[in-house]
């Protein structure tokens, strides 16, 4: 069953343009330029229950604003989304009970007040059960080891550990739909990691449906299985995260270790040469030839060690973006894959 | 219903408990609010020297400055301080969001928070207050008859009404001009001269006279003290206050209108 329907989804917006300069002030008073944005250009999602998909797009690519829609924070201009059944946009408190948005470091949070404070008026608002509320509060902040940070006032606590009570109080009143928007922005590495981790093992343990965006990759590797790139306010891919190098990336990185001073001058043949420390190099090798490519290697060089791997997902996915940006000037479109 | 009440009185103590976090702050900027009124008794006391004659428009000196302690009350219950542009804040960074994805009402959330706000107040000038009035206790006429009495204390729980809704209802322009800054200040312009904070509204010259009992701002500080004073009495003050109660129902309906469009508008354009 699908938890998510999206069907033409769009929502544009009128920009207003400022020239530059004091003139241009002044009769921007009486007479405005605006522009249309179309943030978000007729996309079809479907979302099944329990799935953990992540949205992935270069900066201004409709991520967000299509989170806001499925949320109701924002109304589309033109078609539909159900979410676990209700049209977001309007609002219904049934619907507001059954889902949560985290927006990266928007808190929903009192400032001045200990986090277990805010969490009692979740408790109030989303009428939990006082002993469902405990548990799920005190199995929250346990997993996210936060427990003794609650009496102390949001505004004293760390970005990491902020974000902790964010998500907690995100999931008191157990959402079946989660929206997570940069859930890891701004964290060090240590605290994404937690992050990353929790999310992990709740997402597994509750089953519940997660849109997540983010910039990290790691957050994507770690997490999703499933990847929406959109670009444009277009949906240019939808599949497996492996699928994204095997669509957008045609070759390998092939990294071999020579023994002592065996390294032959000629590593060019094999492919392009990425990086060379003495005794490794790095080369890339076109996806079709690698087996020929390696064969040849092994029978010509004394190998200490070799491995193959795919081009680093960020890479991939940079060349990517550049792609559609070139692509949004030729108006062509890349075939979309449906997993 | 008992479900809305507790999240009514949990939104309460929470902002109450907010309230009192930079309470140094707080008592001072309330105790700091009594100042002015050394000024005023000052300032009335020279005019009347000048004026020569004992009374300005049927006000004796002394009627003036329990009249302008009767508006100090009656502002501690209908001004706002920090409400219209709190809300244009919240528009502008996005924090008005929560108000849209959580179950929770706005207009609802802000009541019980300027509930808060007051009660806070209250219960740290409510000391400075009584011994202002103490000391002042010679220029008051004496206790009113206690349906005047109860018709004042109706009266200070309607200006908060219609002080409370109608800058509700300007806050809620925000969702149309991110920044209300001016608008604010030009209501806090009529606020001053139109509530009669400044002077008793009979010293007016036509045609404003007539234009203010129009207004709703009268509502907010002369209605009260007029009614204490028995400047407004009988049918006259039963009038006064069935208008006041629709001014604030005016208001009630406005700010939800305008909250309503606003939240559509600001969907609209994204947030």
């Amino acid at each position: 069953m699908n938890a998510i329907e999206i069907r033409g989804l769009q929502k544009s917006y009128r920009v207003y343009q400022k020239k530059e300069g004091l003139w241009a002030s002044l009769t921007g008073l009486f007479q405005r330029e605006y522009n249309e944005v179309e943030a978000v250009r007729g996309i079809d999602l479907d979302v099944a229950q329990g799935e953990f998909v992540a949205f992935l797009g270069p900066n201004g690519a409709g991520k967000t604003t299509t989170l806001k829609l499925l949320s109701g924070v924002i109304s589309p201009s033109g078609g539909e989304a159900h979410v676990l059944g209700h049209v977001p946009w309007k609002r219904e408190n049934e619907y507001r009970r059954r889902f949560a948005l985290v927006m990266g470091q928007k808190n929903q949070l009192w400032w001045d007040l200990p986090a277990q404070e805010s969490f009692q008026l979740h408790q109030k608002i989303y009428r939990i059960d006082p002993e469902q509320f405990r548990r799920t509060r005190d199995e929250l902040v346990d997993l996210l080891e936060v427990r003794h940070l609650l009496g102390q006032p949001v505004r004293e606590l760390s970005l990491g550990e902020r974000m902790k009570m964010e998500l907690t109080a995100a999931l008191l009143h157990s959402p079946e739909v989660l929206f997570l928007d940069e859930p890891t922005i701004g964290l060090d590495v240590v605290a994404q990691h937690n992050v990353q981790k929790f999310l992990k093992h709740y997402q597994a343990e509750r089953k519940i449906t997660i849109l997540l965006t983010s910039h990290y990759m790691k957050d994507v590797v770690a997490l999703c299985r499933r990847v929406v790139i959109i670009a444009q306010g277009e949906i240019k891919y939808d599949g497996s995260l492996a699928g994204i190098v095997d669509r957008f990336s045609g070759h390998k990185v092939l990294t071999l270790q020579f023994a002592d001073g065996r390294m032959p001058g000629d590593l060019a043949r094999y492919g392009d040469v990425l990086e060379i420390v003495e005794p490794k190099a790095r080369l890339r090798v076109a996806r079709s030839s690698i087996a020929d490519v390696l064969s040849s290697v092994l029978a010509n060089n004394t190998i200490e060690d070799v491995s193959v791997e795919d081009p680093p997902l960020e890479e991939v996915i940079a060349k990517m973006f550049a792609h559609t940006a070139n692509e949004k000037k030729s108006e062509a479109v890349l075939p979309v894959e449906t997993s | 219903m008992i479900a809305r009440v507790q999240t009514w009185w949990t939104i309460l103590r929470i902002c109450l408990e907010e309230r009192l976090v930079y309470r140094g702050d707080f008592a001072l900027g309330t105790l700091m609010r009594f100042l002015p009124i050394v000024t005023q008794i000052f300032l009335w006391t020279a005019i009347f020297a000048a004026a020569g004659s004992g009374k300005i428009e049927g006000y004796s000196r002394e009627d003036i400055i329990a009249y302008y302690l009767l508006t100090m009350l009656a502002r501690a219950f209908s001004s706002m301080p920090g409400l219209a542009s709190g809300i244009a804040r919240q528009v502008r960074e996005g924090e008005i969001k929560k108000f849209l994805i959580q179950p929770i009402d706005l207009v609802g959330f802000m009541l019980l928070a300027r509930i808060a706000h007051k009660v806070v107040y209250y219960a740290v000038a409510a000391g400075p207050f009584a011994l202002v009035y103490y000391l002042c206790r010679s220029y008051f006429p004496g206790w009113p008859a206690p349906d005047v009495f109860a018709a004042f204390l109706l009266s200070l729980a309607l200006a908060f009404a219609v002080g409370f809704f109608m800058e509700m209802t300007l806050g809620m322009i925000s969702f149309w001009f991110l920044e209300v800054s001016s608008l604010l200040f030009v209501y806090m312009l009529f606020t001053f001269f139109f509530s009669g904070h400044m002077f008793p509204l009979e010293i007016l010259p036509d045609p404003w006279r007539t234009i203010v009992d129009f207004l709703p701002f009268k509502y907010l500080a002369y209605f009260p003290a007029a009614v204490f004073l028995g400047k407004i009495e009988g049918d006259a003050m039963l009038f006064g206050l069935a208008v006041q109660a629709c001014w604030a129902l005016f208001f009630i309906v406005a700010c939800r209108v305008f909250m309503h469009r606003g939240f559509h508008r600001y969907s609209g354009y994204g947030g």
